[in-house]
């Protein structure tokens, strides 16, 4: 009998474990199960590009012609809904069932939502192609938009709006947009990019609540302050979608929790992406990632451990990217709390730079603000250090 | 601005199939490992592999980075931006996101000079 893989997810993570899967030789049948009707689609775009107007569904459809020769069984606007992990089978919302050999993980994360916007028109997240074909209409009548949360997607769209002519207020509770990815310094520096572009930031401002009876028109601060509104966008992080393996036996934490090469507690599944939280040798705890690189290379690993073939090595520097204002954000390594950041180029004062921060004297992560052609033999370097330390 | 002059030719022509060829710059200015863009009306990025050169449209098929900011492995550029991998001899792209190729452009060195031949596929290309 033909052996079965089941992939769970069909989006960029899972699309590259079909990929590294006829990649590495595996010859049986793939079944790739995604709860949404679309084909594969990429979703940095979504709050860039595609809600700008400027990429097309066809820009953002992640599978090539290429990929018809992966030969994979889609069941796509399907969702799973439990696995066994006696015989592996996934069982799906329509009461069908997938028997497999092995299973992959790759259900992703959703966008956190703000508890009493339920039913609200006017108040948006956006993970999905659908959430950004809603907010993109939403966007075309608004004169006045608030961003609440100053993370990436909240920047991005926020950045995105003010290009298609709204006034725009974003609303963060930490005293520091990004201190969490950047550090409080280099966060600071590229929060100015709101100001540069007439965006209006509110920092240290709690959100009480949402102001409106069917359709929202104000923010309201903790303070007091009503901030009017025509339409909400609420970026305040995304939960991993792991729900459906709470029977499974598969051991969770923030995510599925895996070994350093994706393996879960239960063998022949693996678990990839924004879904799974990875053990860190170098961090000593488990961590997710949310990053499109990382759902990009890591199934490789995760598919080699499926097949208990040679294991190539998880991506030693981790990376990512946002584009704000027009200015390209890239940062790439891991940053502790007591680096120290050193600007080697350019200036802040210009939003164009490469900052380093240094551990002892060690480079171990690099940010760049409009200098890709630097960053890019920073990050390359980054990884030959990380490469011939470990 | 030397480094600057050695990263950006510009060239104010647009190139018609079988345009004449634009010099780039001298060898000299072009060591090994290194790339240079050719700032026409569609950017050119010319690469020095290990004394071979090679010429491809700067401008990545899948958003706006500059192909000449890339990393140079082999014949192989990595995209600045998120990494995909274009092959400087036939311009195919190896792995996503990027999902079309580049277009090549022939290059010749004469006199010590390299020049690229806009609109003319590099021999081998795809
Ligand atoms: C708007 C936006 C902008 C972004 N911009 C950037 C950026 O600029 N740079 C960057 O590095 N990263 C960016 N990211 C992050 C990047 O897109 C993610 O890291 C990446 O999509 C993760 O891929 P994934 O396949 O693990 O998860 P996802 O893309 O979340 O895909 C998971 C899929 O599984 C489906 N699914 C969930 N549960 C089930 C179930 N039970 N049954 C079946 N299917 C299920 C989901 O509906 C989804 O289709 C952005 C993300 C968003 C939302
Ligand atoms: S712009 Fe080159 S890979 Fe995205």
């Amino acid at each position: 009998m033909r052996r079965t893989v089941a992939v769970v997810g069909a989006s960029l993570a899972g699309l590259s474990a079909a990929r590294a899967l006829r990649a590495q030789c595996y010859d049986g049948r793939i079944v790739v199960i995604g709860d949404e009707a679309h084909a594969p689609y990429d979703r940095p775009p979504l709050s860039k590009e595609f809600l700008a107007g400027r990429a097309s569904l066809a820009d953002i459809a992640l599978g090539t012609p290429d990929d018809t020769d992966l030969d994979v069984e889609w069941r796509l606007g399907t969702t799973a809904v439990g696995l066994d992990h006696l015989d592996r089978s996934v069982r799906l919302a329509d009461g069908s069932e997938v028997r497999a050999d092995g299973v992959v993980l790759a259900t992703g994360a959703r966008a956190r939502r703000l508890s009493g916007s339920e039913g609200l028109r006017g108040v948006h997240v956006l993970r999905s192609l659908d959430d950004a074909v809603a907010l993109r209409e939403d966007l075309a009548t608004a004169a006045h938009l608030v961003v609440i949360g100053a993370g990436f997607i909240g920047a991005e769209v926020a950045s995105t709006a003010r290009t298609l002519g709204l006034e725009v207020t974003v609303v963060e509770t930490q005293p520091v947009p990004l201190a969490g990815p950047l550090g409080a310094d280099m966060g600071a520096v590229c929060a100015q990019l709101h100001a540069d572009h007439g965006t209006r930031l509110l920092v240290g401002s709690g959100v009480a609540g949402l102001v409106g009876t069917g359709r929202v028109e104000a923010v309201e601060l903790t303070d007091g302050t009503r901030l009017p509104a025509d339409v909400v966008v609420v970026g305040i992080g995304a939960t991993p979608n792991v729900e459906w393996l709470a029977d499974s036996g598969v051991a969770l934490g923030n995510g599925v929790l895996t070994d350093a090469r994706c393996a879960t507690s239960i063998p022949g599944v693996v678990a990839v992406g924004d879904c799974a939280a990875a053990w860190s040798t170098s961090r000593e705890r488990h961590v997710r990632v949310e990053h499109w690189t990382h759902a990009l290379e890591q199934p490789a690993t995760a598919v080699a451990t499926l097949l208990g073939t040679d294991r190539p090595a998880p991506t030693p520097v981790p990376y990512f990217w946002s584009d704000q204002y027009g200015a390209r954000i890239q940062f790439a390594g891991s940053r502790r709390e007591d680096d120290e950041v050193r600007v080697l180029e350019g200036s802040r004062a210009d939003r164009s730079f490469l900052a380093v921060y240094e551990r002892h004297g060690d480079p171990v992560a690099v940010l760049g603000v409009d200098q890709p052609r630097l960053f890019t033999r920073w990050r390359r370097q980054l990884r030959t250090a990380v490469l011939t330390h470990s | 601005m030397l480094l600057r002059y050695q990263r950006s030719v510009a060239v104010s022509a647009t190139y018609p199939p079988g345009a004449p060829m634009i010099p780039v710059c001298p060898t000299t200015a072009l060591p090994p490992g290194e790339a240079i863009r050719v700032e026409a009306t569609e950017p050119i990025a010319v690469f020095n592999v290990d004394g071979d050169f090679y010429a491809i449209d700067d401008t990545c098929t899948h958003q706006d980075a500059s192909l000449a900011d890339g990393w140079l492995d082999g014949c192989a550029v990595e995209c600045p931006l998120h990494a995909s991998c274009f092959d400087l001899r036939t311009g195919k792209v190896s792995g996503p996101p990027a999902k079309t190729p580049v277009r090549t452009h022939r290059v010749v060195v004469q006199d010590g000079t390299v020049y690229v031949q806009p609109g003319t596929a590099a021999d081998g290309a795809a």
